[in-house]
């Protein structure tokens, strides 16, 4: 028997999602950041923890903060791709985890997308496909505006060609 | 004479309701009011008549729901009106009505009286799309069942039909009944392990007895004189007696228990298309399943119950979520039951299998996931297990934990790999007569036939060790059920040829032949 695989979705997502990528993971950090520093200006004469142990847990949150913001974006990048067919949505996304997820446009019940603050400064756009299934919403995330637009677009004409109630 | 409900008044519930709520809350409040009795007024606390203002407002919020309550049944929906201040209207259309939930509490039975609810598929997960009506009169809930479900399936869009094609009010003529609780069932009772909740139950109530209603038990006679002899003896004769005695009080509770629930139970089918199970010795309940929304079958067999070659059968539909296990769900099939009874239900129930074949969805054979699966299953354990271990040792090293909790945890080692070997052996999956069948897990052992039909896409999941042994999960999504069944740690190519299998077509378009087995792989540089 031969050994069938996926072949990866057609497209990329948009370059600038690395950027959007490391600056959402970056605020993430800078909150930690932030707590831990408050508390070691609240703990100052060391009652809690020793001065020395909380600049320990200061450096190490920041090595890791560092690395994931320098390498989870890029991984990231390579890892997601999306690809819409007449016929079915096709998704690769993750990094660390990674998951292909597929499902055939006759079952699409609605097409939403978004934009939030942070994907707003960088002229971004996410799509998100859901299906009567809880478990199987399909998220396209760091689209460019325009793609965004056309995807939605043509995922809402080919998902109102078919006929039935989805489930 | 059938009183038609399709009518545009708005009802009430029933006024017997008015009896219950006082009775219910005081039930609710009981610790608190026995330790009033008790203790008297000698401890002089406030607390007492706190809690029994408490119970004076719920009584009264209760009433307050009676008077604000009403319900109507037009053609085209089922609507609910409530809210003292916030006035609000559920509205239900009636061919959205999945399943009809007809539960009776002893209390509820006494008085004749019967709680509805009705389950609409998809909204489910919020709960606004539950309509609940605590409590009509039995025989109103009989007939307004019949007609929701009866009815949506043979005319959901005239309006005028209803009451020419209205079926006997409350017993439909043609009924075939599937099941039947048989009383030697009763055997699986001590295994079903309910009665674990009783003795939580009974646990919060003698700490509320003791919090609320400042009840000393420490000074109670025969109390005493048991603490005095347990702790006569010596500590594994104390071990011996706790465990003993817990297992003799959870046996008794379960069986009791399982008595209790499962008493009367029949699982009928209707010839409008519905599948109709009641149960219940005290509290009873009856849910009505629409037979096409019923995408398959789940088999669960919790390890006691495989022990004595005893499993559970619930319904994979649409309308009715498995979340809170399917004991206590409406989709419940068959009590713990006999295997062999659960295979012949089973296969009475899944509703496009193909008899003449021979092969059920639920006895066919599994096709195991192969020696990486089963070494993912031992360092999954092993991982867990050594990270207690290590914990347990650095609390004993820094923190003068006692030494017996990481020697306890190191003795348990070998059940570890037991546990692991197990679930390696439960794993396994199947397509046949189009269903998606997987098998999974030890201490709850799971089987689930998905009906391919009822598949709504794939998600394949891979972390980053599973990609090391190139291994991915699948899961299956669908409106029914859990929402998503997984297939876990399968060969890749196995786990696309499933789904290929089970949607014809759909993975085509992205499948190609792999020249390297790793080509994939996210890291490689071919995919840049």
């Amino acid at each position: 028997m031969d050994t069938p695989t996926l072949r990866p979705p057609r497209h990329r997502v948009s370059r600038t999602a690395i950027w959007y990528w490391a600056a959402r993971a970056a605020l993430g950090w800078l909150v930690v950041l932030a707590a831990q520093a408050l508390w070691l200006v609240a703990d100052r004469d060391g009652t809690a923890l020793s001065v020395d142990a909380h600049v320990i847990g200061l450096v190490v949150t920041a090595v890791v903060a560092v690395a994931h913001v320098a390498i989870m974006p890029q991984w990231r990048y390579r890892v997601h791709r999306w690809e819409a067919t007449s016929a079915a949505v096709f998704t690769q996304s993750g990094w660390f985890k990674q998951e292909w997820r597929i499902a055939p446009v006759s079952r699409i019940q609605t097409v939403d997308s978004e934009r939030g603050p942070l994907e707003r400064i960088f002229h971004l756009a996410n799509v998100t496909v859901t299906t009567a299934s809880a478990a199987g919403p399909i998220k396209v995330s760091g689209l460019d505006r325009d793609t965004a637009r056309r995807l939605v677009a043509e995922l809402t004409a080919s998902a109102q060609a078919t006929a039935g109630d989805a489930t | 004479m059938i009183v038609p409900l399709v009518e545009t008044t708005w009802r009430r519930l029933s006024a017997r309701m008015l009896v219950i709520h006082p009775v219910q809350e005081v039930v609710r409040a009981a610790p608190a009011l026995l330790g009033l009795l008790v203790a008297g007024t000698s401890s002089g606390g406030k607390g007492h008549l706190w809690s029994l203002a408490g119970v004076g407002l719920m009584v009264v919020v209760g009433m307050l729901r009676w008077f604000t309550t009403t319900y109507r049944v037009t053609p085209e929906h089922v609507q609910v009106r409530r809210g003292l201040l916030t006035r609000k209207v559920v509205t239900v259309p009636r061919d959205r009505v999945r399943t009809v939930d007809v539960t009776s509490h002893v209390l509820h039975r006494v008085l004749g009286l019967a709680r509805v609810e009705v389950g609409t598929g998809t909204s489910d997960r919020r709960l606004e799309g539950r309509l609940k009506l605590d409590a009509l009169t039995a025989a109103e809930a009989a007939r307004l069942r019949v007609e929701l479900l009866h009815r949506s399936a043979s005319a959901p869009s005239s309006p005028a039909a209803p009451d020419v094609a209205s079926p006997v009010g409350g017993a439909p003529a043609a009924e075939t009944e599937l099941a039947r609780m048989r009383p030697e069932w009763v055997r699986f009772g001590p295994f079903t392990m309910s009665g674990l909740v009783a003795v939580g139950v009974i646990a919060g109530f003698v700490s509320r007895l003791v919090s609320e209603g400042n009840v000393d038990i420490g000074s109670v006679g025969p109390v005493q004189d048991a603490w005095r002899w347990f702790r006569a003896m010596s500590l594994p004769l104390e071990i011996a007696t706790v465990v003993l005695v817990l297992v003799v009080f959870v046996s008794i509770a379960s069986t009791l228990g399982y008595v209790l629930a499962f008493g009367n139970f029949r699982l009928t089918r209707h010839a409008e298309g519905t599948l109709h199970v009641t149960r219940g010795l005290l509290t009873t309940r009856a849910t009505t399943i629409e037979e096409r929304r019923v995408r398959g079958v789940e088999v669960s067999e919790p390890l006691l119950l495989r022990a004595v070659r005893g499993a559970r059968l619930a319904a994979v539909t649409t309308g009715l979520r498995a979340v809170q296990g399917a004991q206590r769900g409406g989709s419940m099939l068959l009590p713990p039951a006999p295997r062999a009874e659960v295979v012949s239900v089973a296969r009475l129930v899944l509703p496009r299998v193909s008899h003449a074949a021979g092969v059920s969805p639920v006895t066919t054979d599994l096709t195991a996931h192969g020696p990486a699966a089963l070494r993912r299953r031992f360092t999954r354990a092993y991982g867990v297990h050594a990270l207690v271990l290590a914990a347990l040792l650095a609390l004993w090293a820094w923190a003068g934990l006692p030494s017996w909790a990481w020697l306890t945890v190191a003795a348990l080692l070998p059940l570890t790999a037991l546990l692991a070997a197990d679930r390696y052996r439960s794993l396994g999956h199947a397509l046949t007569s189009g269903h998606l069948v997987t098998r999974w897990g030890s201490l709850v052992r799971r089987r689930v036939a998905l009906e391919c039909d009822g598949v709504i896409g794939w998600n394949i999941e891979r972390s980053f060790f599973q990609r090391r042994a190139g291994l991915v999960t699948l899961t299956a999504t669908t409106a029914a059920g859990n929402q998503g069944y997984k297939v876990r740690d399968v060969p890749l190519a196995e786990a696309l040829r499933l789904a290929a299998g089970s949607t014809p077509g759909l993975l085509d378009p992205f499948l190609v032949e792999a020249r390297e087995p790793d080509s994939m792989s996210a890291l490689s540089p071919n995919s840049m």
